[in-house]
């Protein structure tokens, strides 16, 4: 059991109030809070060792780069990858999924197939489409059951994955549905056919233990600022010898082993793929998170938001004319909540929660094909973290009512 | 923050019961326009004659205030000048880009004075001009076409 009262003593910004009332935030899975300890360690690094890495040979150049490859050694752990060499630092799990599309997509021809699903971010969508377009490779999807499950035995009848396949990418876990996909079980299907397995992993790694290795895929995507760290840093993980064999994708500084005015050399993995100063204090600050996560540790952290997911999908699912999307039981799911109020637009939810110091988000979650193809077109999203509470779950649930019965005549508002 | 400033009974009125909606024929121009943030969508005709609108009939999907106020902007501007319209949309955003610091004229915006409390809302202002910002392409495009009755490339 986590102790929560301890937990959320190290969130300041959790004690603050919103006119009369706490803030209840509930929108991690837009961004997760900084816990003081990683403020703290990219307010120290700033101030004690500042410098850039790599090039800087004095003192603080010394510490900066120990700072930074530090950092890559303790994500390296934290997701019990080979070698700290397999972890490429980004700005952010776009950046992260746009190097892998760019980087695999330089590989594509005519008449190669990518596979996607239609519960993807907008950030696993658009790089692919942009890659097939550059080479002329074909685009396919996955798509979802009527309840929020990637639909196997259709991709199973359409031959979704076959010898034609060079690429599937897919959410490890659903940021609108919470869905968890069976990657595993997928990345097998992929290397059948002599595929590459990438997984955007944004919503995983910040809420379960992570074992890259276990999972099977080749590239793992995720982002620093949903799992208690700061923004400006996102994560690619991928096996060695694939990031060896890729090309660079943007050029500059660091980058690089030899430049000729006609022609340059490149560094190997990680550097290949960090042009140009990285982001060094945030580095620290992921380090600290990172660190963070662990001491509460991560199958207790999973155990905590396990039990909000049910009793959320419980107290949501007990609203008249509120409709859940995706599973409505807390099985192969995430804390994510996404749900509609009949007859009231999420927009309007978000602004009637937010007079009420609930902050939740409304729209469509950057996933706009899976709205679609549930046949809503948006949804307002609920998520939990580490700190949330049931109280604060509670208030959510007592907001939905209000605010069906403030815009829904027939509830008599 | 009061909702009740923001959500005024006039817009919950038009919100509950859309004046004007559903696309009508006949129509010179149709436009389509979206709010990439929240995913609002809204598709509308206008019909001319001369330089009256005729008629302005719409579709779509989209918040309390977005809806209310293209139903709200429809009240106002059948059986308007072009001129006219074209001249209240350039106030109407005007209002919502000042804050709350204008105080609109009732004469004027007759029931749109609603949305002046939603200009203290900066997220939900795209949503108050959805409509507006609509109208504004489809007339200015009827306009034109008007002029150069060749077919629009």
């Amino acid at each position: 059991m986590l102790d929560i009262a301890r937990i959320r003593d190290d969130f300041p910004i959790l004690q603050r109030r919103v006119g009369e009332r706490p803030l209840v935030y509930l929108d991690s899975a837009n961004t997760s809070q900084k816990p003081r300890q990683v403020v703290d360690a990219i307010a120290e690094h700033y101030l004690q060792h500042n410098a850039n890495v790599a090039r800087a040979m004095h003192l603080l150049g010394a510490e900066a780069t120990e700072a930074f490859e530090g950092a890559r050694r303790a994500v390296a752990a934290f997701i019990n990858a080979g070698r700290p060499e397999e972890i490429v630092f980004t700005k952010n799990a776009s950046e992260a999924l746009n190097l892998a599309a760019h980087t695999l997509g330089s590989r594509l021809r005519p008449g190669d197939e990518v596979v996607i699903s239609v519960m993807e971010h907008h950030s696993n969508i658009v790089p692919w489409q942009l890659a097939c377009e550059r080479s002329g490779a074909t685009l396919r999807w996955f798509d979802v059951t009527d309840d929020g499950r990637l639909d196997l035995e259709g991709a199973v009848r359409e031959d979704l994955i076959n010898e034609r396949t060079k690429v599937v990418s897919l959410t490890w876990v659903s940021n609108v549905l919470g869905t968890r996909n069976p990657v595993a079980e997928i990345a097998a299907q992929a290397h059948a056919v002599g595929a590459v397995m990438v997984v955007d992993a944004s919503q995983a790694v910040p809420h379960q233990a992570t074992d890259v290795v276990a999972l099977g895929a080749d590239l793992v995507a995720f982002t620093g600022h949903k799992m208690c760290g700061p923004t400006g840093i996102g994560v690619l993980w991928g096996r060695y010898e694939l990031l060896a064999e890729l090309p660079p994708y943007m050029g500059g500084g660091e980058m690089i082993e030899v430049v000729e005015m006609s022609r340059s050399t490149y560094a190997p993995p990680p550097h290949r793929f960090e042009a140009g100063t990285p982001p060094i204090a945030q580095a620290a600050g992921l380090h600290a998170a990172v660190d963070y996560l662990t001491s509460v540790g991560m199958d207790a952290i999973a155990a905590h938001e396990q039990n909000l997911t049910t009793y959320g999908l419980e107290k949501l699912g007990s609203i008249d004319g509120l409709v859940i999307l995706g599973p409505t039981e807390a099985v192969d799911r995430g804390s994510a909540l996404s749900f509609n109020l009949t007859g009231v637009h999420p927009h309007d939810v978000m602004q009637v929660l937010d007079s009420r110091g609930i902050a939740i988000r409304g729209g469509h979650h950057c996933a706009r094909p899976l709205h679609k193809r549930l046949g809503h077109q948006s949804s307002t999203r609920a998520s939990s973290y580490l700190y949330t509470t049931r109280e604060e779950i509670d208030a959510l649930a007592d907001a939905l009512v209000f605010t069906r019965d403030y815009f829904a005549p027939r509830f008599g508002g | 923050m009061n909702i009740d400033e923001l959500y005024q009974t006039i817009i919950l009125d038009h919100y509950r019961e859309k004046h004007h909606s559903g696309l009508r024929e006949p129509y010179d121009v149709q436009v389509h326009h979206v709010n990439p943030s929240c995913g609002d969508e809204l598709t509308l005709r206008v019909h001319l004659d001369g330089d009256t609108i005729r008629d302005i009939s719409y579709e779509g999907e989209g918040c309390s205030i977005s809806q209310a106020s293209t139903s709200v902007m429809t009240d106002l501007l059948i059986g308007d000048s072009t001129a006219h319209a074209l001249d209240l949309h350039d106030k109407f955003l005007e209002m919502m880009q000042s804050q709350g610091r204008i105080e609109p004229d009732e004469d004027v915006f007759e029931d749109a004075i609603a949305f002046a409390g939603v200009s203290k809302f900066p997220a939900r202002v795209k949503c108050a001009l959805l409509g507006w910002s609509a109208l504004r392409d489809a007339t200015l495009q009827a306009t034109a076409h008007q002029s150069d009755p060749s077919p629009a490339g």
